[in-house]
């Protein structure tokens, strides 16, 4: 049998669409995962890189902070926590350890768009906001981030593809997701499962990321009119 | 077997014993990365060239760069293995190859069109063919711009073939992964991981060192160090 028909028959087999080690439970879990850490990532990060852009001040820090987290492999982020602090199973999130990896691993987009779409809003429009009587925070609120939205987006979009990329990874070091199929199926050679889990780890990325795509159009779109 | 172990983060004996070990894996990881940038040009570069000349190709090359861009590594190799087989250097290879080509198209592309017009013209005007002219002017004045995507796409690619270890690739990854975290050992791991981010800052140390002896009119200023600009992700 071809393994494209070994596929075919796993994906309509009833039983991998049921309980805990079915394909709605896994997603589950991996979104739970993903998103706490996304948004665990923004709460820590925003306000940060908006106050920063808006006095312009930082860029050491933002550039640093992104650097940093391209340079160290996301594998040995979460394998170095994992074996720091153990798995740590919480409700929600599934193992705390991964939820903090993974949270490391967002902030520097959401951190350095966000900084760099407020620091670059024009002179004259921050002046004319200015003299406009708006105190700082109404300038950085209502004139500057409104400006910087598109770069903070584009961050925010950048950041979501890479927890769910990443939250694949939390499989090997024991927690939950979609990346089970990959990592047990590969323990025993069984390559439909593998290849199943790898189509279902790869459409869910592409669907986020083409959700965040449309959503930043949709806002932006609204804007403009 | 799983989670925290109270080994020791820098056991020299380890370290000692398993020197050949480290060698090996350290050398596979810079194999598959030199592998996948010189792959990774010899298909960027005639896509970059080609969408330049018909620029309607450029929207639709990008689309597919980006959406293979945004899979993830693990699933990659796993949609490899029944085709390449596990633990080839082709099932590694090629996910890794695919990665560059959205960083490296689009830098190339970027960098040529950021040739000031003036510079091509002159060239024209001197009756360089259009050939002459790439070669000459445009690539010469564009390397900066290839070289900063040549960084970027070392450093992805030094992390991401890390993850190829799951799929059996002997590199810094496997090091950290089975004689590391599957045995409880933290050396490994620690060892893999700062190799990891040494061997990225060698190679965009090395290709740094490039783009300044290729680019001397840029020294013009005495040496002056560049500002470091932060860079939005796109």
């Amino acid at each position: 049998m071809s393994i494209a028909s070994e596929v075919i028959d796993w994906f309509t087999e009833q039983s991998h669409w049921r309980g805990t080690f079915g394909v709605p439970h896994r997603l589950r879990e991996h979104l739970y995962l993903a998103g706490a850490s996304l948004g665990a990532a923004f709460v820590l990060t925003f306000p940060l890189a908006v106050w920063l852009g808006h006095r312009r001040k930082g860029a050491f820090l933002a550039v640093n902070v992104a650097n940093i987290g391209r340079a160290i492999p996301s594998l040995a982020i979460l394998l170095l926590a994992v074996q720091w602090l153990g798995l740590k199973e919480w409700p929600v999130v599934g193992s705390v350890t991964a939820w903090m990896a993974l949270t490391a691993l967002a902030l520097a987009p959401i951190l350095t768009n966000t900084y760099i779409g407020l620091r670059d809003v024009p002179d004259a429009v921050r002046e004319s906001a200015a003299a406009m009587g708006m105190t700082g925070w109404q300038q950085a609120l209502k004139v500057e981030l409104p400006l910087a939205l598109p770069l903070a987006l584009a961050g925010l979009r950048t950041a979501a593809v890479q927890v769910v990329a990443t939250a694949t990874l939390a499989a090997p070091v024991g927690a939950g997701g979609l990346g089970r199929f990959i990592v047990d199926g590969l323990a025993v050679r069984d390559f439909a499962t593998v290849v199943a889990g790898a189509i279902l780890v790869a459409a869910l990325a592409i669907v986020v990321d083409t959700l965040f795509a449309l959503t930043g159009c949709r806002l932006l779109r609204h804007r403009a009119e | 077997m799983l989670g925290a172990s109270k080994s020791s983060w820098l056991d020299w004996k380890w370290i000692g014993d398993n020197l050949q070990l480290i060698r090996s894996t350290l050398g596979e990881h810079l194999i598959l990365t030199g592998l996948t940038l010189l792959l990774g040009v010899a298909v960027a570069v005639p896509v970059a060239l080609a969408s330049r000349r018909w620029r309607w190709l450029y929207p639709p090359v990008t689309s597919v760069a980006g959406i293979l861009y945004t899979i993830p590594s693990l699933a990659a190799y796993a949609l490899l293995i029944p085709y390449t087989g596990l633990g080839s250097r082709t099932t590694t290879v090629v996910p890794l190859v695919t990665y560059t080509l959205l960083i490296l198209v689009r830098n190339i592309v970027t960098g040529l069109d950021q040739v000031p017009g003036p510079a091509r013209e002159a060239a024209e005007a001197m009756g360089y063919s259009p050939r002459r002219l790439l070669v000459r002017v445009e690539l010469p004045l564009a390397l900066p711009a290839i070289l900063a995507g040549l960084r970027l796409a070392a450093v992805t690619t030094v992390g991401l073939a890390t993850v190829a270890s799951l799929v059996g690739s002997k590199n810094l990854g496997w090091l950290m992964l089975f004689p590391g975290f599957q045995q409880g050992r933290r050396t490994p791991i620690l060892v893999g991981a700062v190799l990891a981010v040494l061997l990225a800052a060698a190679i965009d140390a090395v290709f740094l060192a490039i783009e300044r002896l290729a680019s001397p009119w840029r020294r013009a200023d005495g040496g002056q160090r560049r500002r470091v600009e932060p860079r939005a992700a796109a």
